[in-house]
């Protein structure tokens, strides 16, 4: 299978096969993500785009290694995914991933120093190289609750890209940031991009968002979440040749085709 | 109905149209007031310590005039008496000398107490059995006043210092670790799991992560413990007090009162006091303010 499905060129960094993941609440066992395949590549901006509940997150938090699949694979660099690990780096979406007891530069070096990437001056060297990059070096040595939150996340960015990771896992990182700061973090997002070619797993439910960042696009259905389709995308919005219209409404008609029909349904009984 | 409802509606109407404009603007000095001094007495007043001065003088002046007007130096000897018989204490290196055996007794059991209680609390994270065991034991012996296990401490270790650290470290034990376990549970599930992505878990994890992250709670543990143990120990003292060799603050106390002197069980109790103020408000407040109020976990 493996033979066939693979395309041509170089091997998926991140390769996830036919992944189902569930939780237990305390009444159920409730089924967030279902059968689930797709491939990230080096370099790629992989965004998993879908409406609330649809398990993107859980998703994220598989290929973290925080939950083991109830069945599929999920391999990264031809490894198994089994535990969380300083290989794959998280950016979430809440303030508080930052340590309050740390100023921003030893929150830096706090990654690299507990995960024995690096320690005394190198650690530090690193650290100060990834603040400045996200334009920082003034409040190095600021504790994070004298931050704003669009500089929170910027220090939980230059923390992810200081441990220089296969693969920077973010889970919504700008939802709870406001409309402007959003859009300028995006813009800073691809320019940091453009200068070191991370490669990142971007959860989102926004389909601009998802249209801007990403250079190819999953999109998953709600509850369960099932792969809907994945498209590539530029960044620009382009207008479709063949039906005239622009990717961002083409993505918003497959995903919420359901709910279409359910009116339609609703309309004529 | 339906027909009539339109008719009781006020009309529409629409704001009016007006005109759009921009201005520049003001910059520099004309501006007048951006940022003021306070005055003297603003600042003044916002100084913690000065009101508690102020609240403390009060206290002071009522008691003195009371004591006057009572005239009874064995029911309730003036202020000034109390410092005279404090300062002749101090003088003659009494108090301080039993104040040194107190405290010395007092850090002991604190130090094992806390020590305990974090290794307990640290169980308490790593395993489900225990938790159990810390909600058990806590359960059981949180409500059992130190005291009481006095008698049963004499019997096991004999009169000395090792039957008081054994009451003080139950007195301190389970209030720092109930406040520990508190604190690590309430942790956010986002910190726990940007630890464990750099590699952080088991001990490492709750050294790095869990404990500054409940550090507010642990020291409120602490500070519950602390005065738990200074009150176990000043009891214990005035009730057995003979059982720690040369005898602290405590029987110091009782000492006085058996000699009616009570100026001195006065300047006792006085001594006893002022360490708790110290503590709370040199010790304690330092502690907070270099770590959960920097932090900003705190305000």
């Amino acid at each position: 299978m493996h033979s066939t499905d693979a395309p041509q060129g170089p091997a998926p960094l991140l390769h996830v096969r036919g992944v189902t993941l569930q939780y237990k609440t305390e009444q159920h066992l409730v089924t967030a993500i279902y059968r689930v395949s797709f491939d990230v590549y080096g370099a790629d901006r992989f965004v998993l785009l879908g409406p609330s509940g649809c398990g993107k997150s859980t998703l994220l938090k598989a290929v973290g290694g925080y939950m083991a699949p109830a069945e599929g694979t999920l391999r990264l660099k031809g490894l198994p995914i089994r535990e969380p690990g300083a290989d794959r780096v998280f950016v979430f979406q809440e303030f508080d991933q930052l340590l309050p007891w740390k100023t921003v530069k030893q929150n830096v070096m706090f990654a690299l120093q507990s995960s024995r990437k690096m320690r005394g001056k190198a650690a530090e060297a690193q650290a100060m190289r990834y603040i400045e990059k996200v334009n920082l070096a003034k409040f190095a040595n600021s504790y994070p609750h004298t931050l704003s939150g669009g500089m929170k996340q910027r220090v939980a960015i230059a923390r992810a890209l200081a441990m220089e990771p296969d693969i920077l896992l973010m889970d919504e990182p700008f939802a709870a940031l406001d409309a402007l700061t959003r859009r300028k973090m995006q813009e800073e997002l691809l320019q940091l991009w453009a200068e070191t070619r991370f490669t990142v797993l971007f959860v989102t439910h926004s389909i601009p968002e998802a249209v801007l960042v990403g250079n190819r696009v999953l999109l998953l259905s709600p509850h369960p979440g099932q792969v809907k389709g994945e498209l590539n995308s530029d960044g620009s919005d382009p207008v479709d040749p063949v039906t005239g219209r622009k990717l961002s409404d083409r993505i918003h008609d497959m995903l919420f085709a359901d709910r279409a029909e359910e009116r339609e349904v609703v309309h004529h009984g | 109905m339906a027909e009539q409802m339109p008719a009781m509606r006020p009309p529409l109407t629409a704001p009016p149209v007006r005109p759009e404009y921009m201005r520049d603007i003001v910059t520099g000095p004309q501006m007048g007031v951006v940022e003021a001094p306070l005055t003297v007495w603003q600042r003044l007043a916002s100084q913690g310590w000065l009101r508690k001065a102020l609240i403390l003088l009060a206290i002071a002046t009522a008691w003195e005039v009371y004591a006057r007007g009572l005239d009874n130096p064995l029911l309730v000897p003036t202020l000034s008496a109390t410092l005279a018989a404090l300062s002749s204490g101090l003088v003659s290196g009494e108090i301080l000398e039993r104040m040194t055996n107190s405290v010395q007794l007092l850090l002991k059991g604190y130090a094992l107490g806390v020590a305990l209680a974090l290794f307990l609390a640290s169980l308490a994270m790593m395993s489900r059995l225990g938790n159990d065991l810390l909600e058990t034991l806590t359960s059981a012996f949180n409500p059992l006043p130190a005291i009481a296990l006095l008698p049963l401490a004499l019997i096991w270790f004999g009169f000395g210092d090792r039957s008081i650290v054994f009451v003080l470290v139950h007195s301190v034990l389970w209030a720092v670790a109930l406040n520990t376990h508190a604190g690590f549970g309430s942790v956010s599930q986002t910190l726990r799991m940007v630890g464990r992505n750099y590699g952080l878990r088991g001990p490492r994890l709750i050294a790095k992560i869990l404990i500054p992250a409940a550090f507010p709670s642990i020291l409120s543990g602490l500070k519950i413990g602390w005065a738990f143990a200074w009150r176990t120990l000043i009891a214990a003292e005035l009730v057995f007090g003979v059982s720690s060799g040369s005898g602290g603050l405590g029987w110091y106390i009782f000492e006085n009162k058996n000699t009616l002197d009570i100026p001195a069980v006065f300047a006792g109790l006085f001594t006893v006091i002022v360490i708790g103020l110290i503590v709370e408000n040199l010790i304690f407040r330092n502690v907070e303010a270099v770590t959960v109020r920097r932090w900003g976990m705190q305000s």
